[in-house]
């Protein structure tokens, strides 16, 4: 229980912030007002409170006047709630005794007029002194931190992530829902700027995650239930039957070419439907794990119980195929979790005027990317749908980015792939290249002599987004081609530029599943439906969860280097924590008053993390300090007020609402 | 000499007085222990008498009733002025009581509503020489708490046999409990309750019921059976008499000392309870109590943090 | 009513999805009516009537409760008893006196910072026409 323990003395410090608070905010009056409050024997103003010297105010005034409470108005305590505590810790005074006052993001930073401002600021201020007043001295929790981690997504952001835990000692669990690893990158022919081949520097990486003692990989599955909280997740994995077995086949693929289907006759995912598969099948051949799937929609043993079973006979004596195989649930404890789960293309049907799914050569990037592609289903030549080759390629940029009707944002991934196409189709085929783009953005290392090289391979550029993309000839020169409709902004003319083939330089968006996938894991996503990163400037890889962090494009477009950088950021944040050997918690957990609780029992129906228990021979409510999370639904709903909350009592919530409304 | 006691009453129903009444053989205790100057239901003392008594003289006053009228005021003050301890009994006095829910009109609306087209009160009536007035008739109603210093309080509509001869025993002896304190125990109903292990431990409600709409089964906790029990938000003391005449709690014994508005609090704990997380869906629930006010500020409107309905 | 009548909204922001959208109306210098004074709390689910009634009791023209979208509340079902809580205080409140507008339950998700500037420049100014919430003359026995 809470009370204004003993004699309280208040120090009260209003920050500038530069010129960020006191542009707006009168902060010498404020601070002048704050020494006018009961209980407050000092009230500072300083330019910089969170600075080194703007602490050692602080401890100096903790020390020479005996403060026991701290009041500091500055910017969120989302930002510096942690610095003011550690710096009433290394003070001498425990860190719970500090009141912080949003006088920035909520106050300077959005009100126009300077007295208002200033009276906001007043108002909050002698509230905060009030409710300082009843804060405790409060102690925090360890949780120990399990030191195993599991990485959501084998794309090469999970990939980077789970090598690097696994070469620090840690165990992974490596979780992927398609039948291999290696996510889009294994789709790419070459990564600009330097063209490496994609494969070439990811195939060795796949294979690092195979032959790892400490990388538990599981395809083909994916996550189905979270429990717990940082440092003890309990996480459910559903694995789906491949109905061959891991442990036995050695990857030879005779299966495959046994098949009673002699042409492939399905859709194949991993070419962008651009070739087709049989219903025994492997990715691509460099596949991690080198196992194939079957699949039991267009299997004919699955669908009508009467097929040879060829792949059977072809396995022989290994027995690797094994079509009573059923679904199996993992259950595993982790202490933190990467979420790796990457971005889907944009849809380019969305745009109709585009034609895409309308002409047929007109095609999306990753399809171009698979028919340049060595490995691909054209063998690497750029043929359009008729087997002709191409002599006109227009590349459209922005589809499905930077747009008003479908997404916002720019995917900053196109430029540079836009690029890299236009060189590489170039190369293939010699064909004049058109790339229609409103901006070209070349930032990373080496992009823009990137981009000068495609200017000196005569590449035309036109600025100015495409409107249309027809087959509707209007004059000889324009029959049995697409031709594009477009605005020329630098020559300040509408052209009609007649082209074989286009390109749509489709942008990258939240997976379809993302909104299914963060209520999983407790996790928000930002507007566009990207998971919310604690902090976009000094939390990229963290999230508002403890213990699940971000990597990749999961969070926002990014390409392969900045991916990479960030699975390693990702992995470091989690072997931080798995170093540290514990996480301390917020106490600010819900207590029951058990000597008045009357055992009405209202609280424990009010529990989703089931922390409150029902003690059947007291007859009393108790809470498990550890399961519970603070959020104070149960104190609300104690009809006798009988449940009390750490950091949140009643009294200091009825102590700030007056403070707020009467004048001191 | 025996201590001196008074009792007085203000805006009530009478059903206090009857209480004192009920303690059957044991007011003979009473009537031989103390001596009673004044009671105005059962003796014939005035209030001149009173007025002629000397500061502090009486023991203590047991006021019932809510203030809500001049006279009553003054004989608050009066009575506050010859007490040692003034003892607010009963809930009228202690939250404002039934009375209380006039706090959702004023006088103007209230006269108009029950004089109708009839004969509204005069205030100063004369008549051959002779004059005759009525009190002033208040816009808001008032616990006693707000008019004058209370030093104990009896909660209940009415207090029990039990609680009214546990406090008389209090206040005759020396274990005078601190001054402010509410005679009753510090824990919500549901701890004296016969029902309560009936109550399952996640308890979600589809629906409300009222009373008159279910023949309540004499052994589950009437919560669990959908009727607006209020009993988790209120004082135990009364041994759960209600719930064992097979009625839910109304809340007359007020709330805990840890609730600042017993209305808001009991407010919480139903609603929190409704299994449905859909607007439509709880406003539907709801429907089935219309007049909350009616039904949490039943006994305690003048007390709760907003008084009273907003004046025109 | 006096022609500077400028209405105090008390509002409960919850930490992880209102206080973080009003923190990015700030980031993005987003600028919006300083009429409100915010109360942090972890979670919708911790509002008890108790503080809404003592706010208006208080002196309050308004009162503001902010919460996680449904489904996406922090700690799963918080801002859901949050919102129980509320359909039945506008319910009691109203028989109170106290105007719809006063009293208002809004769902902003930590991205929605131009929101916070929506929602509260519209209370502002329908609680501004109602006027304030304690009348000038109040009429209470002595």
């Amino acid at each position: 229980m809470s009370k204004a323990n003993g004699d309280i003395r208040i120090g009260v410090y209003v920050c500038h912030c530069g010129t960020n608070i006191s542009a707006v905010v009168d902060v010498k009056s404020l601070a002048a007002y704050g020494a006018t409050l009961p209980n407050v024997v000092v009230s500072r103003e300083y330019k910089y409170l969170c600075s080194d010297p703007g602490q050692d105010l602080i401890r100096q005034d903790i020390a020479e006047r005996k403060l026991n409470r701290v009041v500091v108005a500055s910017c969120s305590p989302h930002l510096h709630e942690q610095t003011f505590r550690n710096a009433l810790a290394t003070g001498g005074l425990n860190p719970f005794f500090l009141q912080m006052v949003n006088i920035r993001e909520q106050d300077s930073w959005v009100t126009e007029d300077k007295q208002a401002a200033t009276r906001k600021a007043r108002d909050l201020v002698r509230a905060a002194a009030r409710r300082v007043a009843w804060n405790e001295s409060l102690e925090r929790d360890r949780i120990p931190i399990h030191p195993a981690v599991m990485v959501v997504g084998g794309g090469i952001a999970g990939i980077h992530a789970a090598l690097t835990l696994a070469n620090s000692g840690k165990h992974v669990y490596l979780v992927e829902r398609e039948p291999t690893i290696g996510g889009h990158m294994a789709q790419f022919d070459k990564t600009f700027p330097t063209l490496d081949c994609a494969a070439c520097i990811l195939t060795p990486k796949m294979s690092a995650v195979k032959s790892h003692k400490n990388i538990t990989l599981w395809t083909y599955s994916e996550v189905t239930q979270v429990d717990g909280y940082v440092g003890n997740f309990k996480v459910k994995v559903r694995r789906w039957p491949r109905y061959i077995k891991e442990d036995l086949c050695s990857g030879c693929l005779e299966c495959l070419k046994a098949c009673v289907y002699k042409e492939a006759k399905f859709p194949d995912d991993f070419n962008v439907g651009l070739a087709k598969r049989k219903p025994i099948y492997i990715s691509f051949p460099q596949a991690v794990p080198q196992v194939p799937v079957i699949d039991p929609e267009t299997c004919i043993q699955f669908k009508s119980g009467k097929c040879k079973k060829t792949c059977i006979d072809a396995c022989g004596e290994r027995h690797a195929i094994s079509l009573q195989m059923e679904e199996k649930t993992e259950e595993v404890e982790v202490g933190n979790i990467i979420l790796a789960t990457g971005s889907q293309p944009f849809d380019a049907r969305r745009i109709p005027y585009y034609g895409y799914g309308v002409y047929p050569n007109v095609y999306t990037a990753l399809e171009v990317e698979r028919l340049v592609n060595a490995s691909g289903p054209t063998g690497g030549e750029v043929v359009l749908r008729d087997g002709r080759t191409p002599k006109s390629v227009a590349i459209v940029h922005c589809v499905g980015s930077r747009d008003e009707g479908t997404n916002r944002w720019c995917s900053r991934v196109c430029c540079m792939y836009s690029l890299k196409l236009a060189h590489l189709i170039k190369e293939h085929t010699g064909a004049d290249i058109f790339n229609f783009y409103i901006d070209i953005r070349t930032p990373g290392k080496g992009f823009e002599e990137f981009y000068q090289k495609l200017l000196n391979e005569r590449v035309h550029f036109v600025r100015g987004r495409v409107a249309e993309v027809t087959d509707w000839a209007l004059d000889p020169s324009e029959e049995n081609k697409l031709v594009i409709r477009v605005e020329d902004t630098l020559a300040g003319i509408v052209r009609r530029i007649p082209v074989d083939m286009v390109v749509l330089s489709t942008g990258l968006e939240p997976q379809a599943d993302a909104e299914q996938v963060r209520r999983l894991f407790n996790i928000t996503c930002a507007s566009g439906g990207f998971f919310l990163e604690r902090h976009p400037k000094l939390a990229p890889v963290s999230t508002f969860t403890d213990g699940i962090f971000l990597a990749g494009c999961c969070q926002g477009p990014k390409d392969i280097p900045d991916t990479v950088a960030q699975a390693g950021a990702a992995a470091a944040e989690a072997l931080a924590l798995i170093d540290a050997g514990f996480v301390e918690t917020e106490p600010n957990a819900a207590y029951v008053m058990e000597e008045v609780c009357s055992g009405c029992k209202t609280c424990v129906a009010m529990c989703p993390f089931s922390a409150i228990e029902f003690l059947q021979e007291e007859r009393k409510a108790r809470i498990n300090q550890a399961k519970c999370k603070g959020c104070g639904t149960c104190v609300a709903a104690c009809p006798s007020g009988s449940i009390y909350q750490h950091l949140f009592e009643d009294q200091q919530i009825f102590e700030e609402i007056e403070g707020i409304l009467t004048n001191a | 000499m025996k201590p001196k006691v008074a009792f007085y009453w203000c805006a009530s129903c009478g059903g206090c007085e009857e209480a004192v009444v009920d303690l059957d053989e044991k007011i003979l205790d009473v009537a031989n222990a103390v001596d009673i100057v004044f009671w105005p239901v059962a003796l014939d003392f005035k209030e001149h008498d009173v007025e002629a008594m000397p500061d502090g003289s009486i023991l203590a006053s047991f006021i019932n009733g809510a203030i809500r009228n001049s006279d009553q005021l003054k004989m608050a003050k009066l009575l506050r002025a010859k007490s040692q301890v003034v003892v607010a009994f009963g809930v009228c006095a202690q939250l404002g009581g039934i009375p209380g829910l006039a706090n959702l009109s004023d006088a103007k609306g209230i006269f108009a509503e029950v004089f109708k087209d009839g004969v509204a009160p005069v205030r100063l009536h004369q008549n051959n020489g002779h004059s005759l007035s009525l009190p002033e008739f208040f816009d808001t109603v008032v616990e006693l708490g707000r008019v004058i210093d209370v030093d104990y309080y009896l909660p209940g509509c009415p207090p029990t046999p039990k609680i009214i001869g546990a406090a008389l025993g209090a206040l005759l002896g020396s274990d005078l409990p601190p001054k402010g304190t509410v005679l009753a125990p510090d824990q919500a109903l549901c701890e004296e309750c016969p029902r309560k292990d009936t109550r399952p431990e996640k308890l979600l409600l589809k629906e409300f019921k009222r009373v008159h709409q279910v023949v309540a089964d004499q052994q589950t906790c009437l919560l669990a059976q959908g009727l607006a029990c209020l009993g988790p938000g209120t004082r135990a003391g009364c041994e759960a008499m209600c719930p064992r005449g097979n009625m839910p709690c109304t809340g007359c014994f007020g709330p805990t000392s840890r609730v600042r508005d017993f209305g808001a609090k009991a407010l919480s704990a139903l609603a929190s309870v409704i299994d449905s997380d859909d607007e439509v869906e709880i406003a539907r629930v709801l429907d089935a109590l219309p007049d909350p006010a009616g039904l949490f500020y039943r006994y305690s409107l003048p007390s709760s943090l907003l008084g009273r309905r907003r004046m025109e | 009513m006096p022609e500077s009548f400028e209405p105090k909204i008390v509002a409960f922001f919850c930490n992880w999805c209102t206080y973080l959208a009003a923190d990015l109306a700030g980031t993005s210098r987003i600028k919006y009516a300083p009429n409100t004074r915010v109360v942090r709390v972890m979670c919708s689910g911790r509002v008890d009537p108790q503080f809404v009634l003592d706010a208006f009791a208080k002196g309050a023209d308004g009162v503001l409760i902010g919460g996680c979208h449904p489904g996406d509340c922090h700690y799963q079902e918080g801002n859901y008893k949050a919102l129980r809580r509320f359909v039945l205080l506008k319910r009691l409140v109203k028989q109170m006196g106290i105007e719809e507008e006063r009293l208002r339950l809004e769902w902003i998700s930590a991205a929605e910072g131009e929101r916070v500037k929506t929602v509260v420049n519209d209370m502002v100014e329908k609680v501004r026409a109602l006027g304030p919430r304690v009348p000038a003359r109040r009429k209470e026995v002595a």
